[in-house]
């Protein structure tokens, strides 16, 4: 099959764009020709390089995907040489030198992904047959990025993953063309259970709630396996629809059955729900077994804490990365985007912002665009300077490996944004897990594919 | 000619010729204009508008005609996904046994949920069939997960079994295809600056689409279409003649349940994922707005509904600030600001505001949707007398709200 | 035994939640006749009077802080409202602590307006229109008013509490003489329920014992007839819409404290509110009442932890279930009268 593939309009126009005008108006057809050995899909030709930006616009997580948007904004600039450079200063790699990727200026495309796979695919879709991008980048939900990435990896285009927390996306669903930086459930139960056991004591006795689809099981189990190695006992496990928007019916019974910990394995609005429900049955102000009720929620994000409001104060989960974080990088990009925005990036904007310049600075290394030279230059990087530390983009399983943060809600916040407080820099060495650990079981990265 | 009534083969012709020259007519902009935004011309959303234009096309033959209002047709598109993407994991990459097994896997599924919820009429039935999809969304996102992927979706994998197929070479991905014939296969004819795209999924759905279009002209013209008619003016005065409805009705509604399966099939061949969103109660819903923005109960409305809607969700919602900016360049800057601000909340992320805007100004100003707005243009040029509506069971008479 | 007390009690709650805003829809769809889908819209605009409410009186102007610093390590801004200067720092924050409650006075006029405003200038043109395309159009304002709130705040849920006065719960195991901590229940809930009762009690008085209400219940039967008899049954529906429009949004209100509000709030109700209103029976007040009780409880005792091990997943399905149960069985719902929306 010598002729397939999506080669778009865009691309097709830069590159026969000599024969046109030699040509003048003579139509003639088009037929897959990689005539100048850079035997890729999408392949930039002119003197810019276009990026998709997939996020989502509409629904529950516009907001989440208003704040990638800016990251991705302020990345693009500072990849172009403008702004003030951000965390391009302050990351190990000196590959990028602010005049766009491999000297052509990026530009970028962005579409809506409704946190549906359908249209989030659909979407990545048009950028690619369409918009001709190089790369997609971008969304809130494990279900989209799944998705998305499988596509990708169809079609011989490189997808850097933003938001998605769950196992599966680099476990059961790992894909050659896909990487992601975003810390996963694994991580936050191997972080978290420590804190806990040292905050809360070994004799435990913990109730999940669930959200009751793939994020929801690989974060219960990841939660419960570290906190029952830590010495707690698991009382119960309750999964609750993902419509679910009043969860009275689920944390009314939770004191009846003896458990002092109840773990809200939610996220986004069923997490602000849950917990907002919670707080208000007087959960915290409960004593059970001798000792003070407490919650937890497993993965924190600040703009569902800004939802729940005062509830969140003193409740621990993990984080990816917080803006009050001290270290070089993060304050270069705080500032920055600061400076351009107003308020402080929230971490899905701060993970989007650091998928981006790693992608750049690959290709940077990698002397091409072609997917199958950014897959060899990602596999097994190791970069500090970009907010957590020393990391490590695992060869075998394209994860990001880094410091986790523990964070706690704060007691008396100082304004909207100061909602978290960090509690513990969890150590990479302690969420490290071997490839072919029980959690990621069942996933086969297949090689990359170039679309060639 | 093929069965068909002069009118009727005139309709089907343009149609034909419509798909056939869709490239063209989607890309009307030369690509590197700055209209080039508004091309629609690309394989992704071509395949959409032949995919949910079958849809609705089926979806019309159960409303447009008996007036049984589904709010739950979504669950069989969704179980022809499902079953679609099992084939390819199992089976083969081809799409023709995916899309077979689609149709089918739907059409006793519609089987099933319309011998029990046409036990009732009217709300009482919109409620049933609404409540059948919204448990099987609810299932297939949570508990069933292992045969659904859930949240994740299926998608084709290196390890499947695909017993049919050799096995995949070191590097080769799962695509599919028919007999050899990749989907994505494309290819471009550059006309000065203007490019078109001809993509050979789009031709086969397209293809199947036309089938699809011709078999519901068929079906509205028989007599069977005229008892389902008969059904949808007044099922009592049936009754009295000695007539059972339910028979008609449920084969109206198994026949649109396989349409239905048949459009989830090809959304597996075109684009190999299937996840359980496709069955929530807003996919459902949208295909009663695609039927009755367009038309209900006319031949090519509904296509035409479900071409606007997924043109704004796709090409409107891509346009954001930058690309404003770069229209309104020529613009002195303060003017360039203003318009620049009104216009976006329009667009982008706002996609939503602008499709509520038409979906009301449509059903206000058209009653009986787009077609409704075409007859009257044709009736301005060509004169009143001439009927373009080709259906002769007309636009939805308005019959007072009960 | 208390696991089933509590849930009960918990269905009870919810299902005030659902037969409010099942109330107001019956009123537009099942006696109008007119199929609304924007009466989940209604419900979060109604919400979003108490959060335009306790911005209102959050209103601040800014005073530089120099003794504070930012994140980018300027000087802070601290915001005042300017509610503090009028009545001083402890009685402001009393108000803006009750600002849910007060939004209830707010709401009334608003969403009635609001509910006139979308009769007199949309949905009267379409009482004689086909079902189709009164769904078309009321989804379309549903789709503009959910944007329109989300171009102003944003997509993320705003957290609205209730009264500190509200805080905690009450422990009805140990006033029925079960173990403390065993029966809980929050005090806003209560009020909650309480609150649903005085609603759909005061709709049922107004429709029941006054002329007005006379008139309406006769002009659903037969509005021709009234018509004839030279009364005005077009201005009394306009009202009719008017009042579902505040049920509705006062509904919203009360629901904020309970979940944080978000735009797209009245399209996750809208489903089941259909659903209750249709097991409930067309064109019966009384039927969306007791269907949004039933399904409630139903809902509750479904997602208890002994019913999931045996049946996994029910908590999932139980309300569509039912609903066809009851459909099945019962042909027009719990109390439908006869020839409303079946054809």
């Amino acid at each position: 099959m010598s002729e397939r593939n999506d080669i778009t309009r865009r691309r097709v126009m830069k590159s026969g764009a000599a024969a046109a005008a030699a040509a003048a108006s003579t139509p003639y057809f088009f037929t897959r020709a990689f005539a100048d050995g850079h035997g890729y899909l999408n392949a930039p030709k002119g003197d810019t390089v276009t990026l998709g930006f997939n996020v989502p616009q509409s629904g529950p997580y516009a907001d989440e995907g208003a704040d990638e948007l800016r990251a991705y904004e302020l990345a693009v600039e500072h990849l172009n040489g403008g702004g003030d450079g951000g965390m391009m200063s302050t990351f190990s790699s000196k590959a990028l030198k602010g005049n766009g990727i491999l000297g052509k200026k990026v530009a970028y495309v962005t579409g809506d992904t409704q946190t549906k796979s359908d249209a989030a695919r659909a979407s990545a879709r048009s950028m690619i047959e369409k918009d001709g991008a190089v790369m997609i980048t971008g969304g809130s939900s494990s279900g989209v990025a799944v998705a998305v990435q499988a596509l990708c990896q169809e079609a011989g285009i490189i997808f850097m993953a933003g938001l998605t927390h769950s196992n599966d996306t680099t476990g059961k669903d790992k894909k050659a063309n896909g990487f992601r930086h975003f810390f996963n459930s694994y991580m936050s139960g191997a972080a978290l259970a420590p804190v806990l056991a040292k905050a809360y004591g070994k004799e435990r006795k913990a109730y999940h709630l669930t959200a009751d689809y793939n994020w929801g099981y690989t974060t219960e189990q990841a939660v419960k396996e570290s906190t029952e190695a830590m010495g707690w006992e698991t009382v119960a496990a309750v999964k609750t629809p993902l419509t679910q928007t009043d969860f009275s019916s689920y944390i009314a019974p939770v004191l009846q059955s003896g458990a002092d910990t109840l773990v809200l394995n939610h996220y986004g609005g069923n997490m602000v729900n849950s917990l907002t429900n919670a707080v208000q049955f007087g959960l915290r102000d409960k004593q059970v077994n001798g000792k003070d009720f407490q919650i937890i929620v497993p993965l924190y994000s600040r703009l569902m804490a800004k939802g729940a409001g005062a509830n969140v104060k003193g409740i621990f989960g993990s984080t990816n990365w917080h803006w009050s974080l001290q270290d070089e990088g993060s304050k270069a990009f705080v500032k920055s985007f600061g400076t351009k925005y107003g308020f402080p990036p929230s971490q899905a904007a701060h993970t989007c912002y650091v998928q981006t310049m790693l992608y750049a600075d690959a290709a940077e290394r990698a002397g091409t665009f072609n997917p199958c030279g950014i897959v060899e230059a990602l596999e097994g990087f190791e970069f500090d300077g970009m907010g957590n530390g020393k990391t490590l983009y695992r060869a075998e399983d394209h994860q990001c490996f880094k410091d986790v943060l523990v964070v706690k809600g704060k007691e008396n916040p100082t304004s909207e944004f100061d909602l978290l407080e960090v509690v513990e820099v969890t150590p990479v060495d302690q969420v490290t897990y071997a490839p072919d650990h029980p959690q990621m079981a069942g996933g086969n990265l297949g090689t990359c594919n170039s679309g060639a | 000619m093929l069965g068909l009534e002069k009118s009727d083969f005139r309709l089907l012709l343009l149609v034909i010729v419509l798909t056939l020259f869709a490239p063209f007519l989607l890309n009307p902009f030369p690509v590197d204009s700055t209209m080039a935004q508004f091309n629609a011309g690309y394989p992704d959303l071509m395949q959409r508008f032949v995919i949910f234009g079958i849809f609705a096309i089926g979806f019309n033959i159960l409303f447009g005609l008996t007036g049984y209002l589904s709010f739950g047709h979504a669950a069989f598109l969704g179980a022809g996904s499902y079953a679609a993407i099992w084939m390819m994991k199992l089976l083969t990459m081809n799409v023709i046994p995916a899309i077979v097994l689609s149709i089918v896997v739907a059409g006793l599924f519609s089987l099933a949920v319309g011998f029990v919820s046409l036990r009732r009429s009217g709300i009482y039935f919109s409620i049933l069939t609404l409540a059948f999809a919204q448990m099987s969304y609810s299932l297939a996102y949570s508990v069933l997960t292992p045969i659904t992927g859930g949240e994740t979706g299926l998608q084709p994998k290196i390890d499947d079994p695909r017993i049919l197929d050799s096995v995949l070479a070191v590097g080769q991905q799962a695509r599919a295809n028919l007999f050899g014939l990749d989907m994505s296969t494309s290819h471009d004819l550059i006309v000065g600056g203007w490019a078109f795209t001809f993509n050979a999924g789009y031709y086969v759905a397209a293809l199947l689409m036309v089938i699809s279009f011709y078999i519901s002209i068929r079906i509205f013209r028989s007599p069977f279409g005229l008892m389902l008619r008969a059904i949808k003016s007044n099922q009592n005065r049936l009754g009295y003649t000695g007539v059972s409805a339910r028979p008609y009705t449920l084969a109206a509604f198994v026949i649109s349940g396989m349409y239905a399966g048949l459009a989830g099939g090809l959304m597996v061949a075109m684009d190999t994922q299937a996840g359980a969103e496709r069955m929530f109660w807003t996919a459902s819903g949208e295909v009663v707005l695609m039927t009755i923005l367009g038309g209900a109960g006319t031949l090519i409305g509904p296509v035409l509904g479900a071409g606007m809607i997924k043109y704004m969700e796709n090409i409107v919602s891509k346009i954001n600030s930058t690309v404003l900016e770069g229209w309104f360049a020529w613009m002195p800057e303060i003017i360039q600001d203003v318009v620049v601000a009104v216009v976006y909340p329009f667009v982008g992320k706002g996609w939503h505001l602008t499709l509520g805007l038409v979906f009301m100004l449509v059903v206000i100003f058209l009653p009986g949707g787009l077609m409704e707005g075409f007859r009257r243009i044709s009736d301005r040029f060509f004169g009143g007398s001439r009927k373009t509506d080709n259906s002769t069971g007309g636009t939805t008479a308005p019959t007072a709200a009960e | 035994m208390e696991a089933i007390v509590l849930q009960v009690l918990n269905g009870l709650d919810k299902g005030s939640a659902y037969a409010l805003i099942a109330l107001g829809l019956t009123l537009i769809f099942g006696t109008l006749g007119v199929v609304n889908f924007a009466h989940g819209a209604l419900f979060m605009i109604g919400a979003f009077c108490a959060v335009t409410l306790s911005r209102l009186l959050t209103l601040s102007h800014i005073v530089i802080d120099e003794t504070q610093k930012d994140f980018l390590g300027n000087a802070r801004k601290v915001e005042v409202p300017y509610i503090y200067d009028i009545f001083g720092e402890a009685a402001g924050n009393v108000i803006i602590d009750w600002a849910v409650p007060i939004s209830i006075i707010v709401a009334i006029p608003v969403m009635m307006a609001i509910g006139v405003a979308i009769e007199r200038g949309l949905i009267k043109h379409f009482y004689k229109r086909p079902h189709a395309d009164q769904i078309l159009v009321t989804f379309g304002l549903a789709i503009v008013l959910q944007e329109i709130i989300k171009y102003f705040y944003g997509a993320n849920p705003i957290p609205t509490p209730a009264p500190d006065a509200f805080r905690g719960s009450f422990d009805f195991g140990a006033a029925l003489g079960f173990d403390p901590n065993v029966i809980i229940y929050p005090y806003w809930r209560l009020v909650y329920f309480g609150f649903a009762a005085i609603i759909i009690s005061a709709v049922f008085a107004f429709l029941q014992f006054t002329t007005f209400g006379m008139v309406v219940r006769a002009g659903m039967a037969d509005r021709e007839t009234v018509g004839l008899l030279g009364i005005n049954i077009d201005r009394r529906f306009t009202i009719m819409f008017g009042l579902a429009a505040a049920v509705a949004g006062l509904a919203g209100v009360m629901y904020t404290p309970i979940n944080s509000p978000n735009y797209h709030m009245g399209m996750d109700f809208l489903v089941l509110s259909f659903v209750v209103v249709v097991v409930g029976g067309m064109g019966s007040l009384v039927g969306a009442v007791l269907a949004g009780f039933l399904l409630g409880i139903l809902e509750s005792i479904a997602s208890m932890g002994a019913v999931l091990a045996v049946l996994p997943g029910i908590n999932q399905i139980i309300l569509y279930l039912v609903a066809i149960i009851i459909l099945l069985t019962r042909p027009r719902g719990l109390m439908g009268r006869a020839g409303v929306m079946e054809d």
